[in-house]
């Protein structure tokens, strides 16, 4: 982080030296050091989450749970016949699903969107008799209630496990998931920017690159193997795991960047600067946290 | 002290509940500014109008703003709303300083706009008079003529505040949290010989240019 914010300032500090430097140039600079600002900003909020223990990690995730949900609700189309499904989804539905991490009911944690959720959001926006779209409508709301509550709290979901020979260190679980998702975005970044040249979707998203697949998904899965000693992987396990995070990662982030073009948006917000929004930041976290966690209750927990 | 308290808590409730971001949209390509929400020039004093959607738009409107404007401009607002119950006119009066107007009397219902204006305040007003449900704003009343014929130098600033409709519709109570952006465009002014009918169309087409 210190040696990014460095070469972040440096570079900035050279570009404005120089007698005219390109637009280009100064875009991604300025972008490179306002995301660079914005991940002390996250670092820190995570840091103090962290320190105030399972709550504060809970709580944390029910806000970004919360603000992703906005985002996805204001881009998505809907009619006055939503209002109150939209309004129990924010302010019932969200601090329920969390409080059922709190308490550790994994039953009811594991169906309360898909099973419950599914069933009852459609039974309520009924009501309202508004049959225009009834079927988009309630197809979209169950999507991004999914997108941004269920599959984003799987990460906070993970102090749930109980892991064989790993009690109590389930946080350390937590960090090394947010780290190798967030690696694996920011190496592909960096690759696609230094290296990129074969496009690999340009109808979803022209920024992504097979080079900056390859080489940041190798050097994260390097990264993710050399931590296993804070996991209760083994190294061949940790790298595995983090293919498996990058992978997912990746193919949310084209998911994401999909859906945001049918809807005709470029960023989902501009909550954190020089990212776009919070959904931007958590596409990746929504697709590969069930299956993290799916893989270490299965191969992890008695 | 308490004022100051409930001010910035309610900032803080607007901003979780509805964001109220602010942005410049002009069509003087030289002066785009995306970000940031230097308004006017900060002494200038304004009539902010915009459309009405939802009892949300005044609380975000006025979170929108800088805090040096914001301390100097009073939102509008329907004595039969913001007068009834002692916390709905603590908020209004106390809070965000209303200029309550009696829409029942007949007889000069701008006294206490002009007022506000005489003694140097900014206003936002709602010049559709109540809420509408849909996202274009319906025909302007006269009133906005008539401030801006009163006050020739004070600058008109129209103002767009999208999704509000979808976050609390007329007739419900319970928002829905989606984020509006408070979109500020280019000042006009009452030209010399104006028509009223003219003027209040033109003020209509500049908050729907902002859409």
């Amino acid at each position: 982080m210190l040696v990014a914010s460095i070469i972040g300032w440096t570079l900035q500090s050279r570009l404005r030296q120089q007698q005219n430097p390109s637009d280009k140039s100064l875009k991604l600079v300025a972008n490179l050091v306002s995301r660079v600002n914005a991940w002390w900003v996250m670092i820190a909020v995570f840091a103090v989450a962290f320190l105030a223990g399972k709550i504060g990690t809970i709580i944390l995730f029910t806000f970004i749970s919360y603000f992703a949900l906005r985002e996805f609700i204001t881009l998505t189309p809907t009619r006055p016949g939503d209002h109150r499904t939209l309004f129990l989804a924010f302010f019932l539905l969200i601090p329920l699903h969390y409080y059922l991490i709190v308490i550790e009911w994994y039953a009811l944690f594991s169906i309360l969107i898909p099973v419950y959720a599914f069933l009852l959001m459609p039974c309520i926006a009924v009501l309202a008799q508004d049959t225009e779209y009834f079927l988009e409508r309630a197809a979209k709301i169950q999507w991004g209630v999914m997108i941004c509550i269920y599959c984003i709290s799987h990460a906070p979901a993970l102090l749930l496990l109980p892991i064989t020979n790993f009690a109590g260190q389930n946080a350390l679980l937590l960090f090394y998931f947010m780290l190798i998702v967030q690696l694996s975005d920011v190496l592909q970044y960096v690759f696609g920017n230094l290296f990129g040249k074969t496009k690999l979707a340009p109808l979803v998203s022209p920024n992504k690159t097979l080079e900056g697949l390859v080489g940041g998904g190798a050097s994260t899965i390097l990264i993710g193997a050399a931590m296993w000693w804070i996991t209760p992987f083994t190294p061949l396990q940790s790298a595995g795991m983090a293919m498996i995070i990058v992978t997912m990662g990746f193919l949310g982030g084209l998911v994401m960047s999909a859906i945001k073009r049918s809807i005709g948006a470029k960023d989902w917000g501009n909550m954190i600067q020089g990212h776009g929004g919070m959904m931007d930041k958590m596409d990746s976290v929504s697709f590969a946290a069930p299956v993290f966690f799916h893989l270490t209750r299965y191969f992890f927990t008695p | 002290m308490l004022v100051n308290v409930v001010r910035f808590g309610l900032i803080i409730l607007v901003k979780l509940l509805v964001g109220a971001q602010a942005r410049r949209v002009t069509s003087a390509p030289s002066r785009t500014d995306k970000s940031a929400p230097n308004l006017t020039s900060k002494s200038a004093q304004s009539i902010y109008f915009t459309n009405h959607s939802s009892h949300l738009d005044t609380l975000a409107l006025w979170t929108a703003l800088p805090a040096e404007i914001r301390a100097k401009t009073r939102p509008v607002a329907a004595k039969d709303y913001w007068g009834n119950g002692r916390i709905k006119r603590f908020i209004a009066l106390k809070v965000l300083n209303c200029v309550l107007i009696d829409r029942e009397q007949l007889r000069d219902p701008l006294a206490p706009l002009i007022a506000a204006l005489a003694a140097g305040d900014s206003l936002i007003i709602f010049p559709e008079g109540t809420r509408r449900a849909q996202a274009e704003p319906s025909d302007f009343k006269g009133g906005l003529y008539h401030l801006a014929e009163a006050f020739p130098n004070v600058q008109l600033m129209p103002v767009y505040l999208d999704t509000l409709h979808r976050s609390m519709p007329k007739g419900s109570i319970l928002p829905v949290p989606l984020i509006c952006t408070v979109r500020f465009g280019d000042v006009i002014y009452l030209e010399t010989n104006e028509r009223k009918k003219a003027f209040l169309s033109r003020a209509r087409d500049a908050v729907i240019a902002l859409i």
